[in-house]
């Protein structure tokens, strides 16, 4: 039987990317991630982890290179495409959390699918079945202001699928929590990740969190290469 | 290496924030420095003025020790003077008959003097002939002396022609007043202003030097029990309490008034220094979790805000000085009140004191608005605010009601308060309690008006960001808006005061004007019976009724009322409120509000009225609206008025004409049928114009107070630009989180202009509200306990709803503004918790 290869998600070729000064931050990274897969990238502080994750989240331009995701070329859109692209495909999960301490929980979750103009009931239930999900049932009218870190790393993740989105994009979701807190973070970030069936970029110092992925690989000054 | 002191991590963070942030610091003490220099410049030009105007008034008094003076416009017996003269104690005596005199058709004081009298008690008086005029000249009936004022272009030897009540005579300038200053006064012999004048036999003045070892008060019972009932005793003390009176309350007000821009600033100082609080609540936090107590925390913030109070102080005395100066050379000394004289420029008095008074007061402004915020990020939980979850508050409790009822209660009962010293204080204190009231209630008002609009649920994104947000942080959006209400507030509380002032006037004015020409001589009283005859006999002319003014003296430490005499004061001067008919025998008078509220009377109430040689009792009918005389009316019967004083002249008239008569026509054939000398000094209006005239100069009288407004509401939009960047800039993390979730750049500018929107609108409606509520004090306790007089509440809704809308725009387009800079690709990098 003939085996067709699944269209790449995300492909990355030739990109590169310096500092404002001029430092070089890494030249000639290559990737492809296919759809529902899961990739974890580890480096050194400074070396350019969380820019390669804007490069390909279209919130900035390389130098060099491309970035195609789901079959389209970042550099051929303007910045309102880019982010209606982002709207829909993408999720987002940061290392500050950055939850809306005016949103309650519910809200919090349901804030993509507002974006997407989902009708708002919609948008309601999904955030009830996704807070429960994440071990946070019944608490969709709570504020972030009582939550712990880890609990607001929680409402972040279900935030990051609400709109079932093709890519997830994760800064170093674990910098801020405790190791048994990160390691169960890490744990249902991956459940959901995989439940969802979406692809997944992490970018990590932990080597714990980078075990979870299906490949790790390294951001050096001259790309990515494997662990 | 350098120790670093208890003070070093402080200093640190005060001049670390203030590098970091020099435009919102700059806007606090330019906001600070803007209150404190209108308030002083405005104290300034006042002063100045009146201080001319004091000495002016000294000029003509010429020093004397104590005066005796006329109660009335005839004056008195003269027979009084030698008496007086005698009386131990006193060391010299110069009689003095007074005239409201005409020179050249130019009104000048004039003063009919004994010079050999006058030289030992009011020496700056004395005339001083010219160099080629012999000295006996200044004896001579025919001599006018003028002080350089008064003698203007005119050259000694000139012959001008001098009109008192009508009666013209010619007299020559001959020399000049020295001791006059810069006030328009004319001299000339006291004989010569008596006969020539029809005063003889009588006097309008004593001027009076006490013996050395006089004892004041046994001379002046001595006196007193001397006085007719025509003449009273003053003294030096009484002019200066008279002149003081005169306008204390119209200068009063403006200072309150410049004062408002003080008021804005220092809601701006709250408002910069509570959002500044809000961003270092994490520095905050971790200065507490590192050691320092919360008396540091809250030490650091009070020393920003003296800091910034002291600077703005600084640069707003300065500026004040400067304002001033340029106000008294461009415009003078009279800020539209009427009382000092228009163009007059008195030279800048500075006052020390009142230069620290302003100063302590900006201070004061920006330690209040300092107080709260550092209050707050001295309590900041150090667990909660190291989160930096915004708003430490949960969004589901209400927002506090109780302070904002307390405050306007505490208001409330302030207005009720009376008077002290003839001002309102607690007037002014009701104000900014209501004020500070306003501002209290914000956050639950914020809520409130959003609760309909928050249970919806928006498609459209910036919409529902915005709309979640402000519901969700209610204290930070009342910080926003403090200043901004406190302005428009104040600005329409006073548009509703001056709206229903005018309108209050105006609709005197059509009720005391009916009829359709008025003739004025302006205080003389030229028309006696055979001239009031001819006028009423002028072709055109259905109806003539002819009235007088004539200052009267109730008490000698007030201004002089007005008595005025027409035909049927009860239909001249309809009674506010009660009116009780004639007792049997009684002489009926009416009183003007202010008369009431100075006098303490009230319909039923006995007067003593000096009339004539003698004093009359009367007895009040009814009190009636008058807004001409803020020191305070009195109205007789014409008819009444003849028989008590044998005084027939007439000042006023007012003509009704024919149906078919032109009013022109009618105008031109009065003129003609007044005497020549007089014709010149008597002004022929048409009801029109003279209303026209009347609300000119209400409006020119509230020019200054539009522009204080427009300051204090620019001062209050300089707040919303400022405060708009300042959340913005604190916004920049949340900025970024939605960038990545795909909100684009302009979704999020209009998401921020609908939030600036909707702030305007909380803003718009709480403004309005807090500013009629506000005017209620201003037109039911300010203004009748300062000028005594009382009006109806007129609202200027086309101004309301134009503030509004003015309001909303302006709120949203800072925003947007603001929210330009902050949506930059560094709002992506902000979502970095490193950065």
């Amino acid at each position: 039987m003939l085996m067709v290869q699944p269209h790449p998600l995300l492909s990355l070729s030739h990109l590169g990317k310096s500092v404002p000064g001029g430092r070089r931050l890494f030249d000639d990274v290559a990737l492809t991630l296919a759809p529902g897969e899961f990739v974890a990238i580890m480096g050194e502080s400074g070396v350019g982890k969380s820019t390669l994750l804007n490069l390909v989240a279209g919130l900035d331009t390389p130098d060099t290179g491309n970035v195609t995701l789901d079959g389209i070329a970042l550099g051929t859109l303007d910045e309102d495409r880019r982010a209606a692209l982002r709207r829909r495909r993408v999720g987002f999960v940061f290392q500050a959390f950055h939850i809306l301490p005016h949103l309650t929980l519910g809200q919090n979750v349901g804030l993509p699918l507002v974006l997407l103009r989902a009708p708002a009931g919609d948008a309601a239930l999904r955030a009830a079945e996704l807070l429960a999900a994440v071990g946070l049932g019944g608490r969709d009218d709570d504020y972030p202001s009582q939550l712990s870190g880890g609990e607001l790393q929680r409402v972040a993740i279900a935030r990051a699928i609400a709109h079932r989105p093709a890519l997830i994009l994760a800064d170093e979701p674990t910098g801020n929590l405790d190791p048994e807190t990160a390691a169960r973070v890490m744990a249902l970030l991956v459940a959901q990740i995989r439940m969802a069936g979406a692809a997944a970029l992490l970018v990590t110092h932990s080597e714990i969190a980078a075990a979870a992925a299906d490949r790790v690989l390294r951001l050096t000054v001259d790309g990515l290469l494997p662990a | 290496m350098r120790a670093w002191r208890a003070t070093t991590a402080p200093r640190w963070m005060i001049i670390g924030e203030w590098r970091a942030h020099p435009v919102r610091v700059a806007t606090a003490v330019i906001a600070i420095a803007i209150g404190v220099a209108l308030g002083f410049a405005v104290h300034l030009v006042n002063a100045s003025a009146l201080d001319r105007f004091a000495r002016g008034l000294a000029t003509v008094n010429g020093g004397a020790d104590l005066r005796i003076e006329a109660t009335g416009g005839r004056g008195f017996g003269e027979e009084l003077y030698p008496r007086i003269a005698r009386l131990p104690g006193i060391a010299a005596a110069s009689p003095v008959a007074t005239l409201d005199a005409r020179i050249d058709g130019i009104a000048t004081p004039l003063l009919g003097i004994d010079v050999l009298r006058a030289a030992a008690v009011t020496p700056t008086l004395l005339p001083k002939p010219a160099n080629n005029v012999p000295e006996t000249a200044v004896f001579d009936p025919q001599s006018l002396f003028l002080s350089r004022t008064a003698l203007g272009d005119r050259s000694v030897g000139r012959g001008v022609d001098v009109v008192v009540d009508g009666v013209v005579e010619r007299f020559v300038v001959v020399g000049a007043l020295p001791g006059a200053g810069t006030r328009a006064l004319g001299v000339i012999d006291i004989a010569a202003a008596q006969s020539r004048f029809g005063r003889l036999g009588r006097i309008d003045r004593i001027d009076l030097k006490l013996a050395d070892d006089a004892d004041a008060g046994r001379v002046r019972a001595a006196i007193g029990a001397m006085l007719p009932p025509d003449a009273r005793l003053a003294s030096v003390a009484d002019d200066a309490s008279r002149t003081d009176a005169l306008s204390r309350a119209y200068r009063v007000n403006l200072d309150m008034l410049a004062l408002v821009a003080l008021l804005t600033g220092a809601f701006l100082v709250y408002s910069a220094q509570a959002l500044s609080v809000a961003r270092r609540r994490p520095q905050f936090a971790l200065l507490r979790v590192l050691g320092s107590s919360r008396r540091a925390v809250m030490t650091q913030l009070l020393a920003e805000g003296l800091v910034l109070g002291i600077t703005g102080a600084a640069i707003g005395i300065a500026l004040g000085l400067g304002i001033a100066l340029a106000v008294l050379r461009l415009v003078g000394g009279d800020l539209g009140s009427g009382y000092f004289s228009a163009g007059d420029t008195p030279p800048l008095v500075f006052a020390p004191g009142a230069a620290l008074g302003f100063a302590a007061l900006g201070l004061a402004a920006a330690l209040a608005g300092s107080l709260l915020p550092a209050r707050s990020a001295a309590t900041v939980a150090p667990a909660v605010a190291l989160k930096n979850l915004g708003d430490a508050i949960d969004p589901r409790r209400a927002p506090a009601l109780l302070p904002a009822v307390l405050l306007a209660a505490a208001g409330i009962g302030c207005a009720l308060l009376p008077a002290v010293g003839g001002i309102p204080l607690f007037g002014y204190l009701s104000v900014a309690l209501l004020l500070a009231g306003g501002i209290a209630v914000m956050p639950w008002l914020a809520r409130a008006l959003l609760a309909p609009i928050a249970r919806r649920n928006f498609a459209a994104p910036p919409l529902e960001l915005a709309i979640r947000r402000l519901r969700g942080a209610p204290s930070q959006a009342a910080v926003a808006l403090s200043g901004v209400v406190a302005s428009v507030g104040l600005m329409i509380a006073m548009a509703v005061m001056v709206a229903s002032f005018r309108g209050s006037v105006d609709a005197w004015l059509d009720h005391i004007l009916p009829a359709d020409i008025y003739l004025t001589a302006g205080g003389d009283a030229p028309f006696d019976p055979p001239a009031q005859a001819r006028l009423a006999a002028t072709p055109g002319v259905r109806r003539a009724a002819f009235g007088l003014q004539r200052p009267i003296l109730l008490a000698a430490d007030r201004p002089a009322l007005t008595l005025i005499a027409v035909p049927d004061p009860a239909h001249a001067y309809p009674a506010l409120g009660r009116d009780i008919a004639v007792p049997d025998g009684a002489i009926a008078v009416r009183v003007s509000e202010p008369a009431a509220r100075l006098y303490h009377v009230s319909p039923g109430s006995a007067l003593l009225l000096p009339l004539g040689e003698r004093r009359v009792g009367v007895t009040v009918t009814g009190v009636f609206r008058d807004y001409a005389r803020q020191e305070g009316a009195i109205a007789i019967d014409g008819a009444t008025y003849d028989r008590l004083t044998g005084d027939r002249a007439r000042g006023e008239a007012a003509i009704d004409i024919a149906t078919d008569a032109n009013p022109t026509t009618v105008i031109a054939a009065l003129r003609a049928r007044l005497a020549p000398a007089v014709a010149a000094s008597v002004q022929i209006v048409p009801v029109a114009a003279l209303k026209a005239r009347a609300l000119a100069i209400f409006d020119r009288s509230f020019a200054i107070t539009y522009a204080l407004e427009a300051v204090a509401i620019i001062v209050g939009l300089a707040g919303v630009a400022a405060t708009a960047s300042a959340q913005t800039i604190a916004r920049t993390r949340e900025f970024g989180m939605l960038r990545h979730l795909g909100v684009t750049r302009r979704q999020i500018v209009a998401m921020l202009g609908i939030e600036g929107a909707l702030l305007g609108v909380i803003g718009g409606v709480a403004g309005v509200g807090l500013g009629c509520a506000v005017a209620q004090v201003l037109i039911r306790v300010i203004n009748p306990q300062s000028f005594n007089w009382t009006m109806e509440t007129r609202l200027p809704l086309s101004l309301l709803g134009v503030v509004v809308v003015a309001l909303v725009a302006a709120s949203a387009l800072t925003a947007m503004l603001a929210g330009r800079s902050a949506v930059s690709v560094d709002a992506v990098r902000a979502v970095r918790e490193d950065w």
